[in-house]
């Protein structure tokens, strides 16, 4: 393997819109997912399986009789703690499923049942009967029990920040804003329930476990699978040729797929399929902790803030923690001299949290950027002046200078294409027949990041195309697509000579397709390669030659804060009879350095929106504290938006380029349409109202007298 | 209890014997290896499995096979003889997808619901419940909704079908 | 979802025999609940009785058009598109087209959009108690995620609401229920089809064993024929009513000379709102007016903190509803 230090790639194909390259696969339906492949993928005659789920919150399995499940037609067996294949401890409570009787949440896994079919395996989950040893269990989050301080929240970030004195410039602030505002328990839910199909092979005297994964990362799940089964990493193969979205809930393997291995381990050879169900989901495949932030704001009178604190409580599960970084982009927003966040977890006996797309940001930026449109309020300023006055010169956070921070532009550019400068200052202001109308504004913003571990392969091919390989995952981001346009201009040819592979383990390795990082670090090793490559075989190079390399770090990237910025803007309707709220307009203007291919990442950022619109609208997961699990566990129950609720939707983005961070001189995009977009509505409802709604969702009844 | 049932499948006739509890869903993915009616709820809470049944958008995970012996079944993979049908192509060019998991579903609902509204069926926008149909914007949204898309394509899904319905 | 037979029906009157005595039986239409329900376990029958194909598919007009005989196995979307549907009893198209999705309409059948059951949470999870679902195990929404919890007639027992829109709109319309049994053929008028929950809330309408309901019949009028449906709910489409109101009124000048309320989303069943009618009959139709009427109506209404918003939200939809109602009669 070789390090490259990459340049600046010349554009050609990125930066113009491409049609996907399997859109074809994708609107006939011939795209196989994780549980759609046949023989001639190797999953030949599959069992399926079905998990059976813990009915109590906590305690232990005291009996488990399988009898009836397996005296059921089709029933092959019943895999439970007392003959489950052994698996090594790795420190991952979530993942050591079936190795005790032990039960941390409602909705563990606590036995698999094996059939011929997915009616029999149902079936047979219904009837293996479980008695439990119940033990007391805590599963709601409140103010009181939020009290633990981790070491460190996701993914390793200061659990508190202090500087200056945040208490003497509150108590010295001409204006102080102090409320809390709080975010539910949401799910992720793909439109592709989490699925996988596994079987375990004898190649030339070593077991090999092959896997078709829905996942956002193929090399995530054997690193974490690999040494579960005591395995090196070459002795697992995790392909995901089609992923039906994933939103963090796929970011990592859950429990699921390590039963899929578990349960392919007892079928010498026969492959298993095992397709999660919608319901499961909700206690199985990650989701959102609830979020409650108490944020103060203490300001001079023409809103310039002077103190900044933001103090997180939220939970995580007691198996595993994951603590969500809500208060982080509290820490590099907004200018003050003194600062402070902080947070505090409940430890729960509740099914273990995970990330859902813009972790931290998204709770966090709900809260802050209604509590700024409240600062505005209080000052009696506009809201975009009070985001103005508080533009840092640098990162609060880290002193650095950002690469290229365009707040304000967006902010600007968004004012002039809402026509906020006809906005009414005051609230409650306009009727257009049974709706009162407003309008509101909210900032955005998420991290620029590369992740490390990134290599990818060219290879010169027999009819003057190249072969171009890489691990990585097309989740829906349009990834197949836009490493075809990076690896095209990276070799100097067009798009169609371009013959890309992914998603398979022995491709070179990918990191996860998470953190709006993918195209960064994926795009960057393959630009790398591609140089690599030239300079090694030159402009003709024989059929068959190949380089596989991974970008040189670049030591002058170090002195900036990498981060994209945007502006929502919303506009809200809130009937005035019945309380309902709809969103005509919603309108995204984003800093995100250099598009690679403007159609997909349009359908990005857009899609963001529709996912921040639907948070601030409908979702909340409801756990009942009595059983401890999520009881709205359904898509009827559990609203996202439909299609009706989408109204006029647009993104849009700055032109710029920022080759400090890549050689495509993109930024990534996959996040940053979710954050700020609920806060935008929150404040447009104020705005439309006068009632000024502090926790998500912005459901009918919070607005009716 | 299992039972033996005929289905035309994109224009295959195609015999099975199925469990008196496997839905056409089921049939079709598990049993026929016709996969492009996705599985996303299994409840008939988000339109995936969306298939035209005898003709009508339908959902296939809401329907026992047993009880459909002899029906035809068009799935997304054989709306076009040849090639593909107007709205997929439609889709393609308005990008009215992202991970493409709804999609097989999206084209299939909206090719029957073209023709629902051709048909003059009102729905839940439509003013005047006795005059024509014009299927504007908001009538599209509405007749759509029964098709989740997580991933928020709707804008291109929008403009996809606008086009395929002036087409 | 155990083993089970499935036979379709040769006529309904085979239909009702069949079922009729076997506990284990049950009448399959367009499935879209019941197997929704085979899924989650909520109900595990021995045998399915498939009516969906038996010729009860035909809308038709009754004495002269006096009215509309709705077969049990017309579809949602087909009923919702019938010229005289639309134009004689627009309630019955709005309910119908605010409910569910296109797919599931193309599907469901009028009678099996009666007798659908709640969507409460806990009924729909084997693995809670409910006694709906599971008599004597207890009530989990009691204390539990209520945002659509009723309101009115609840017990201690179930406090769950009926989950139809087309059925809140055939309570106000006084449609008559036509249904076959192993002794004959009954008539039930639409009122007496839904129960409350009383102390046996597992029970959800007077059918009795084998019961079939053969046809819905609407009578038209002069208030079906200005009648309309407001469905409240959290997204705009494919969700079920936070709250919904029919209402048909009939006007003489500005006062009142028939007027038809029932709710949806409040009660265990279809809420016809007679104290509220009465307190409008002769009585002009302001905003006002209906405001105090609805009041009377929802004097014994019982809330929560999560079924609070239910009382405005009643009274301003039932106000914005009627008051549209009159301003397009006197336009």
């Amino acid at each position: 393997m070789t390090e490259q230090v990459v340049r600046p790639l010349a554009v050609r194909s990125v930066g113009r819109s491409l049609e996907r390259v399997d859109g074809h696969e994708k609107v006939t339906g011939a795209a196989a997912y994780a549980v759609e492949h046949g023989e001639a993928d190797g999953v030949i005659d599959p069992l399926h399986v079905w998990l059976v789920q813990s009915t109590v919150a906590r305690g232990r399995v005291a009996r488990l009789r399988p009898e009836a499940a397996l005296s059921h037609p089709g029933v092959v067996a019943v895999i439970d703690h007392s003959n489950a294949p052994r698996l090594r401890d790795t420190g991952n409570r979530e993942l050591l499923i079936l190795q005790d009787d032990a039960v941390g949440f409602r909705g563990q896994v606590v036995a698999l049942v094996l059939a011929e079919s997915a009616e029999s395996a149902r079936e047979g989950a219904a009837l293996v009967d479980v008695s439990y040893e119940v033990e007391p269990h805590e599963a709601e989050l409140r103010e009181d029990n939020a009290t633990y301080k981790p070491d460190s929240v996701n993914p390793d970030m200061d659990t508190d920040t202090e500087d200056g004195d945040v208490d003497a410039a509150l108590a010295a602030a001409e204006v102080v804003v102090d409320h809390v505002y709080r975010t539910p328990y949401e799910h992720n839910n793909p439109l592709e329930p989490h699925a996988t199909t596994a079987w375990w092979e004898d190649d030339a005297g070593r077991e090999v476990l092959s896997m078709f994964d829905s996942t956002q990362g193929v090399h995530g799940v054997v690193e974490s699978l690999a040494p579960l089964f005591g395995l090196e990493a070459e002795q697992v193969r995790v392909r995901a040729p089609y992923v039906g979205g994933g939103f963090g809930s796929k970011g990592e393997a859950h429990a699921h797929v390590v039963a899929a291995a578990l349960a392919a381990r007892t079928t010498k050879g026969r492959p298993v399929k095992l397709a999660v169900t919608r319901q499961q989901m909700f206690a199985l495949t990650g989701y959102r902790t609830a979020t409650i932030s108490h944020l103060r704001l203490g300001a001079t009178a023409d809103g310039t803030l002077t103190a900044i604190e933001h103090a997180v409580q939220e939970q995580t599960s007691a198996i595993r923690e994951y603590a969500e970084q809500t208060a982080s982009p509290t820490r590099m927003m907004y200018a003050a001299p003194n600062r402070r966040t902080s947070h505090r977890l409940a430890r729960l006996d509740v099914a273990v949290p995970s990330w859902m797309r813009a972790p931290g940001e998204m709770p966090g930026m709900f809260a802050h950027e209604v509590a700024m449109d409240e600062l505005a309020v209080a000052c009696g300023i506009d809201p975009l002046e009070v985001r103005e006055r508080n533009e840092p010169d640098v990162d609060p956070e880290t002193g650095r200078p950002f690469n290229n921070r365009r707040l304000l532009e967006c902010l600007h550019r968004g004012a002039e294409r809402f026509d906020w400068a006809s906005r009414p200052p005051g609230p409650r202001a306009t009727v257009d027949g049974d709706w009162w109308v407003g309008t509101g504004v909210a900032s955005a913003t998420y991290p620029a990041m590369k992740m490390p571990g990134n290599s990818a392969r060219v290879r010169s091919l027999d009819d003057g195309r190249y072969a171009v390989a890489i691990g990585s995952v097309d989740i829906g981001t349009g990834a197949r697509t836009v490493l075809t346009q990076i690896a095209a201009d990276a070799l100097d040819v067009e798009p169609g000579d371009i013959d890309l592979a992914i998603a398979d383990t022995r491709l070179p390795p990918a990191s996860v397709a998470g953190g709006s990082s993918g195209t960064s670090s994926w795009g960057t090793a393959i630009v790398a390669a591609a140089q690599r490559f030239r300079a090694d075989h030159g402009p003709s190079p024989d059929p068959g030659v190949e380089t596989t390399a991974s970008a040189a770090d670049d030591p002058a990237a170090e002195q900036y804060a990498f981060h994209s910025f945007g502006a929502v803007f919303a506009e809200a309707r809130v009937n005035r009879w019945t309380g309902e709220v709809r969103v005509p307009r919603l309108l995204g203007v984003y800093s995100v350095g250099r598009v690679v291919n403007p159609m997909t990442a349009r359908s990005q950022l857009l899609g963001g929106l529709v996912m921040g619109l639907s948070a601030g609208l409908f979702e909340e997961s409801h756990r009942d504290p009595r059983f401890g699990h999520v009881v709205t566990q359904d898509l009827a129950t559990y609203h996202v938006a439909a299609h009706a609720d989408v109204l006029d939707l647009d993104a849009e983005w700055l032109e710029e380029a920022d080759e400090v961070f890549t050689p495509m001189g993109s930024r990534g995009i996959g996040e940053i349409g979710i954050v700020g977009t609920a806060a935008a509505v929150a404040n447009a409802t104020f705005h439309a109202t006068g009632v000024r709604v502090r926790s998500l969702p912005l459901t009918a009844d919070r607005f009716l007298a | 209890m299992d039972a033996h049932i005929s289905l035309t499948v994109d224009g295959t006739e195609r015999s099975l014997d199925v469990d008196t509890r496997t839905t056409l869903l089921d049939a079709l993915r598990e049993r026929l290896a016709v996969t492009s009616p996705k599985k996303g709820c299994d409840h008939g809470q988000c339109g995936s499995c969306t298939v035209l049944l005898d003709g009508r958008r339908h959902l296939t995970c809401l329907t026992l096979a047993v009880a459909h012996d002899g029906a035809e079944v068009v799935t997304a993979a054989g709306l076009a003889d040849d090639g593909l049908h107007p709205v997929q192509q439609a889709f393609l060019d308005h990008d009215g997808y992202q991970c493409g998991y709804c999609t097989p579903g999206q084209v299939c609902s909206a090719v029957g619901m073209l023709d629902e509204a051709k048909q003059g069926h009102p729905s839940h926008v439509t003013d005047d419940l006795v005059g024509d149909v014009d299927l504007d914007d908001d009538e599209i949204r509405e007749r759509m909704s029964g098709n989740l898309c997580r991933c928020g394509a709707y804008p291109g899904i929008l403009a996809a079908i606008r086009e395929a319905a002036t087409a | 979802m155990r083993a089970m037979r499935y036979l379709p029906a040769e006529s309904p009157v085979w239909a009702v025999e069949t079922v009729a005595g076997s506990p284990g039986a049950q009448f399959l239409a367009g499935g879209t609940n019941l197997v929704d329900h085979l899924k989650l376990g909520v109900t595990a029958p021995e045998l399915l009785v498939d009516i969906s194909r038996l010729p009860l598919d035909q809308v038709e007009q009754y004495d002269d058009g006096a009215g509309l005989r709705i077969g049990a196995n017309v579809r949602n979307s087909d009923l919702a598109a019938h010229p005289l549907v639309r134009s004689r009893m627009p309630a019955v198209a709005r309910a119908l087209l605010s409910g569910a999705s296109g797919q599931i309409r193309n599907q469901a059948t009028t009678a099996g959009n009666l007798l659908q059951r709640t969507r409460c949470v806990y009924f729909q999870d084997v693995t809670t108690p409910c006694n709906k679902r599971e008599p004597g195990s207890g009530c989990s929404a009691l204390e539990g995620y209520g945002r659509y919890n009723a309101v009115l007639g609840a017990s201690a027992a179930c406090v769950t609401t009926h989950p139809s829109d087309l059925a809140v709109a055939l309570a106000a319309l006084d449609a008559t229920v036509v249904v076959l049994g192993t002794e004959g053929e009954r008539r039930v008028p639409f009122a007496d089809l839904h129960r409350l929950p009383g102390d046996d809330p597992s029970v959800d309408t007077t059918l009795g064993d084998g019961e079939l309901i053969t046809s819905v019949e609407v009578p038209v009028s002069r208030a079906s024929e200005r009648s309309t449906y407001r469905k409240v709910r959290d997204r705009a489409s494919f969700a079920f009513a936070l709250v919904s109101v029919a209402a048909a009124v009939e006007l003489d000048g500005p006062v009142v000379r028939d007027v038809r309320i029932a709710w949806g989303g409040v009660a265990h069943r279809p809420w016809r709102a007679r104290l509220a009618e009465a307190a409008l009959v002769g009585r002009e139709l302001t905003e006002d007016a209906v405001r105090s009427a609805v009041d009377e109506e929802l004097a014994d209404a019982e809330t929560t903190a999560q079924t609070a918003y239910k009382v405005p939200m009643l009274r301003n939809t039932t106000a914005l509803t009627l008051t549209r109602l009159a301003e397009e009669e006197t336009r």
